[in-house]
């Protein structure tokens, strides 16, 4: 067998000085200059990888008995790298930036031996590689879990259902219409209209962009279930871009609309039996500002 | 066997569906309500499913049923009181049930039958 | 994906599509579903026995709770040994219906579904499996 590099040894004989070429590296790459993390933080975090990385590199499979703790060491950090606003590279570079350290001291430790630097170097260069990948990943799992979570405190905040008078409903709508959005759209307006026994909901659209086959389709099932709960619904605020695309791309929108709001307003009040009237001179409210 | 009961209230007459019904006790209902229907002359048919937790594609069908029926027997079904996700549930499910007229509640299905007797405002326009 | 729970109830009544609803209300409840989703996957049970009885001719309904990953989810197999299904993409059809339903039993309960597979051999039998994710 041919011999191999022994990873323990050369990084607990020389441990200061890779870490050293390490931090030299990523001050290089300009790690801390955003001043999002601090120098002795850094140091502290090189040195417990590095504790970690050295059986991983001794060990001759893939997976070695510290591969589990290295991993997720790795992912923990990746994570808060992404919350602090690390950019993805930034954050494989810290694994990635060992490369150069891990070799310089193989090749001071092992000089003349080229085979078995060049053996070493190329195991080591797969091992990192690896870890840098779960630092990636890690990293995108998080950003992924910031998104849905804010996905969720959007669509919850941006779909308020207010009462514009006993029995009628309004429900402004603002912004893009996905499935999971009109879900809960969906599902807050039917329960109101149970909450406040409303007759009438009016379905005003002027603040959604863009009005494609699927949320029509979503805008109809709506307006079907609130039917089936004995609820009408009037769709108000339907832009004229928006009416045209609809008609070229063949959305039929078949509900009751209104151009405004406003409008909607006054039908839905003439529905369960209002109207708004002017009032004659004489009979107005005084006029306080006086 | 059991049965689901059905209560007259004037000129209506008032089921009030609180079980979850096997497929037998609601075919039993479909053919009791048109005998009373028959038998009462009833103008109006109330149906309270808020205590239903599903409505599948087999009940929406006795709904539906049971408007046609009581239609041609010159009195209109109401349904009242479903639940937000039922309908979601049963629009997903492909069934609109357009045959049938509903209610928020009780009470509000029982002034949609009286309007029409009155003959204030048209009640079938009220649904396209 | 792993197997937390698994139940098999028979489908040869129509009490027994009542309880296959109960059951699954339970465990819905159990992985945390939504109302909503609850109802939806409720109901897609009900179609799914309804159908394993009348046109199978009876036969069993699986309910087990999976987990993958993050996510848990209720995984539904209807299953019979009736006269099978000879064109399914037809049976898929909204109003196609070989009985006198009203044709919603497949499609609707797909459309309810997050995931759903049909199996059928003329002759031999069908299988329908469904899950609803939470």
């Amino acid at each position: 067998m041919a011999a191999t590099a022994d990873w323990n040894g050369v990084i607990a004989r020389r441990r200061d000085e890779i870490i050293q070429g390490w931090l030299n590296f990523l001050r290089a790459e300009g790690a801390l200059q955003t001043g999002r993390i601090k120098d002795a933080e850094l140091q502290s975090e090189c040195g417990r990888v590095l504790a970690l990385v050295a059986p991983d590199l001794a060990h001759a499979g893939d997976r070695s008995p510290a591969s589990d703790e290295l991993s997720q060491t790795l992912s923990a950090l990746s994570r808060s790298r992404a919350l602090q606003g690390f950019t993805p590279s930034e954050t494989a570079n810290f694994v990635l930036g060992l490369k150069p350290a891990l070799f310089g001291a193989v090749a001071a430790e092992y000089a003349g031996q080229g085979d078995l630097i060049a053996a070493a170097t190329l195991d080591a260069t797969r091992k990192l590689d690896r870890l840098a990948l779960i630092t990636i990943e890690a990293y995108q799992r998080s950003r992924e879990e910031v998104i849905i979570r804010q996905q969720r405190e959007i669509s919850e905040l941006s779909t308020p259902v207010v009462k514009l008078w006993d029995g009628i409903l309004a429900l402004p709508l603002i912004g893009t219409l996905d499935s999971e959005r009109t879900q809960v759209v969906m599902e807050n307006l039917l329960q109101s209209i149970v909450d406040t026994s409303a007759e009438i909901a009016i379905i005003d659209i002027t603040g959604v962009p863009t009005v494609d086959t699927l949320v029509a389709q979503h805008l109809l099932k709506t307006v079907a279930a609130a039917r089936l709960m004995g609820a009408d619904c009037v769709v108000s605020g339907i832009r004229p871009q928006i009416a045209q695309t609809m008609v070229h791309l063949g959305v039929e929108l078949n509900v009751v609309s209104k151009a405004s709001l406003a409008d909607a307003l006054a039908l839905a009040l003439q529905r369960i039996g209002k109207r708004v009237t002017d009032v004659p001179q004489a009979l107005a409210a005084p006029d306080y500002s006086r | 066997m059991d049965r689901i009961p059905i209560l007259k209230m004037g000129d209506a007459l008032l089921i009030t569906i609180q079980v979850d019904m096997h497929d037998r006790l609601a075919l039993a209902l479909e053919e009791d309500l048109t005998a009373k229907i028959a038998a009462t002359r009833a103008k109006g048919v109330l149906i309270d499913i808020s205590s239903l937790e599903i409505v599948d594609s087999f009940i929406g069908r006795m709904l539906d049923n049971i408007a046609a029926v009581s239609r041609m027997l010159d009195a209109d079904t109401v349904v009242v009181g479903m639940r937000p996700a039922v309908a979601i549930t049963l629009v997903e499910l492909g069934l609109s049930l357009t045959g049938v007229k509903t209610a928020l509640n009780v009470e509000r299905g029982m002034l949609l039958i009286q309007k029409r007797l009155r003959g204030l405002g048209d009640f079938s326009g009220r649904r396209s | 994906m792993a197997v937390v729970r698994d139940d098999v109830m028979p489908v040869r009544s129509s009490d027994d599509i009542v309880r296959v609803r109960q059951e699954v209300r339970a465990r819905a409840i159990e992985i945390g579903l939504s109302l909503v989703d609850q109802t939806k996957i409720v109901t897609a049970a009900s179609e799914l026995a309804r159908n394993t009885l009348d046109y199978g001719g009876g036969g069993t309904a699986r309910l087990e709770i999976v987990h993958e990953g993050m996510r848990r989810g209720l995984r539904l197999t209807f299953e019979d040994e009736g006269p099978g299904i000879p064109d399914i993409a037809l049976a898929l059809k909204d109003g196609w219906t070989s009985g006198k339903g009203l044709g919603l039993g497949l499609s609707g309960a797909r459309r309810l579904s997050n995931e759903f597979t049909l199996d059928s051999r003329p002759g031999e039998g069908t299988r329908v499996t469904i899950v609803r994710w939470s």
